[in-house]
């Protein structure tokens, strides 16, 4: 990854030294593939861009949605049970953002619902209308935390940084959790409150190598990969029994 | 030092691992339980979805199975009719133990379930454990032998299907041990573990098998038992990470045999005093977790888990 960062300023300087009449917005990802391999223990994403001309740039990482339950505890007969539930149908497994001002000073409320800039303005409703009942807000904001709890949505925004007054650079974490699939990338120009231009750019987070071939077996060939999986751990108590024997 | 795990999907370090496995193997070898009431909520508490660690439990606790079963089979301490009949009661047990899973898991209560049976059984088990050292430390300080009668004779001798189980020198019906190995299998498929914790009280007390039978005889049926599970997870939820069983059983049988040499110093009453100790206390942690309000009232899951 860093070995393209050369490369990859020399574009952008070449992007940003041309006429920028045609766009308002360049940028670009400093990798399009994320590999999980075996020593994968998360990555930085980093995307660098030239702008026209002043104003303010927001980067929003979304990773694939998934349906999730958010399920109420309550007490019942001095224990904790779950009671109440509620299926968010698109919530994203991955919510990254940055931007080179806070966000509440860049667009307004009603913008960053739209665009859905923030963790708090992420659309996470329940699939069918009938289901939405009025502790909607409450389940939501249990998902954003509970996300946040494993690192997988922002805290805090991460900042995007102006070299110059037309290049930036914005970094966003992946950590090793994260899920598997594409991901969106979204560059959004902002001047005076309005979104001027918005950018995408899809990402991939896939599996790489000897960990990927182990899952694809486990899914594909499920009986054999469980034929296999008592096959080395029996083999593993045999050896171990047979070691011991001798000592 | 970081290896990802692709079934579990995270990464983790993998001397963790090693040192998880080999405590895990350590208190298993001391005390001749398969230590899957330990490893399950560790790999749960290390990050590991709940459905994983039951999956990759079961390929463990097969591989030290396997070992300690060849270990007894030298000794002869294994009754090999008394244990395909509790393993044939335990793939029927465990069949309908998957299929309440599933049930309880489409209800969102698999957690509850999990806990207050571990709660239950743990406590049960370690109280009960506690009570019978307890007196024989008692029995030994007061030289007054008052011998328990080992085998009395009462309904449970009437049922039909007697067989002649040679190596436990007993004589009963076959529903016997069928019955306690389904009732076994039911738990081992809901809560994930061996159930050796319980099997073994079990075979003393109401099949009445002579001690030095009783754990070779438990890992023989846990041996298949564990087989199944494992194939029946692979299959139905791909939740078996063949990484992290390596790792797992790697730790768990060095640390098994550290174990066994360490308890051959110990009398056979510190033993199950320290043992009950222990299954107490870990019930008691979880009987904890569920009464005291937690830090957060909800939980995410993915949609049909």
């Amino acid at each position: 990854m860093r070995r393209a960062f050369p490369a990859l300023i020399a574009a952008v300087l070449a992007i940003a030294c041309m006429p920028a009449r045609a766009q308002p917005l360049v940028a670009d990802l400093s990798q399009h593939l994320v590999a999980i391999t075996a020593g994968f223990t998360g990555a930085d994403i980093v995307m660098f861009g030239a702008t026209d001309g002043p104003g303010d740039v927001v980067v929003v990482v979304t990773g694939p949605p998934k349906p999730t339950i958010v399920r109420r505890k309550g007490r019942l007969g001095g224990i904790w049970v779950n009671r109440e539930s509620m299926l968010f149908a698109d919530a994203p497994t991955f919510y990254g953002v940055a931007s080179s001002k806070p966000i509440d000073e860049i667009l307004s409320p009603q913008q960053l619902d739209r665009h859905q800039v923030g963790v708090n303005h992420i659309r996470l409703l329940p699939p069918n209308p009938e289901a939405r009942r009025d502790d909607i807000p409450e389940f939501r904001e249990a998902l954003v935390r509970a996300r946040q709890r494993d690192g997988l949505f922002a805290v805090e925004p991460g900042k995007v940084t102006f070299l110059g007054e037309r290049l930036f650079r914005a970094r966003v974490v992946l950590p090793a959790k994260v899920a598997t699939g594409s991901y969106r990338v979204q560059v959004l120009l902002v001047r005076d409150s309005q979104v001027v231009t918005v950018q995408t750019t899809p990402l991939l987070v896939s599996k790489i190598g000897f960990s990927a071939d182990v899952f694809d077996f486990a899914h594909h060939q499920a009986a054999a990969y469980g034929l296999i999986a008592i096959l080395i751990a029996a083999a593993a108590g045999w050896t171990a029994a047979a070691a011991f024997r001798r000592i | 030092m970081h290896v990802y795990l692709p079934i579990a999907e995270l990464s983790v370090n993998w001397f963790t691992l090693l040192v998880v496995g080999g405590g895990v193997g350590f208190l298993s070898g001391l005390f001749g339980v398969g230590g899957g009431f330990l490893m399950t909520p560790l790999l749960i508490f290390l990050g590991v979805p709940a459905p994983v660690a039951v999956g990759t439990g079961a390929a463990q606790i097969l591989a030290s199975s396997v070992s300690g079963v060849l270990a007894h089979w030298r000794r002869q301490n294994v009754d090999v009719q008394m244990g395909i009949a509790l393993t044939l009661g335990g793939f029927a047990g465990s069949a309908l133990g998957i299929w309440i899973f599933t049930l309880l898991r489409q209800a969102g209560q698999v957690d509850l379930v999990i806990r207050l049976c571990f709660v239950f059984f743990l406590g049960g088990v370690g109280g009960l454990m506690l009570i019978e050292s307890a007196r024989s430390w008692f029995r030994q300080a007061s030289a007054g032998v008052r011998k328990r009668k080992l085998r009395e004779h009462h309904w449970l001798h009437g049922l039909p299907l007697k067989l002649r189980f040679r190596r436990s020198k007993l004589y009963i019906s076959a529903l016997l041990p069928f019955t306690v190995g389904f009732a076994i299998g039911i738990l081992t498929a809901i809560m994930g573990v061996g159930g050796g914790f319980i099997l073994v009280p079990a075979m003393i007390y109401l099949l009445g098998m002579p001690t030095q039978m009783v754990v070779g005889t438990s890992l023989f049926q846990t041996l298949f038992v564990a087989a199944n599970v494992t194939i029946l997870q692979s299959v139905t939820n791909q939740t078996v990470d063949v990484m992290l069983a390596l790792l797992l059983i790697v730790g768990g049988v060095v640390g098994a045999q550290l174990g066994t040499r360490f308890g051959a110093r110990l009398r056979g009453e510190q033993l199950r005093t320290l043992l009950a100790l222990l299954v107490l206390g870990v019930g008691l942690k979880l009987a904890f977790d569920l009464v005291t309000t937690p830090d957060d009232f909800y939980s995410l899951a993915p949609e049909g888990q």
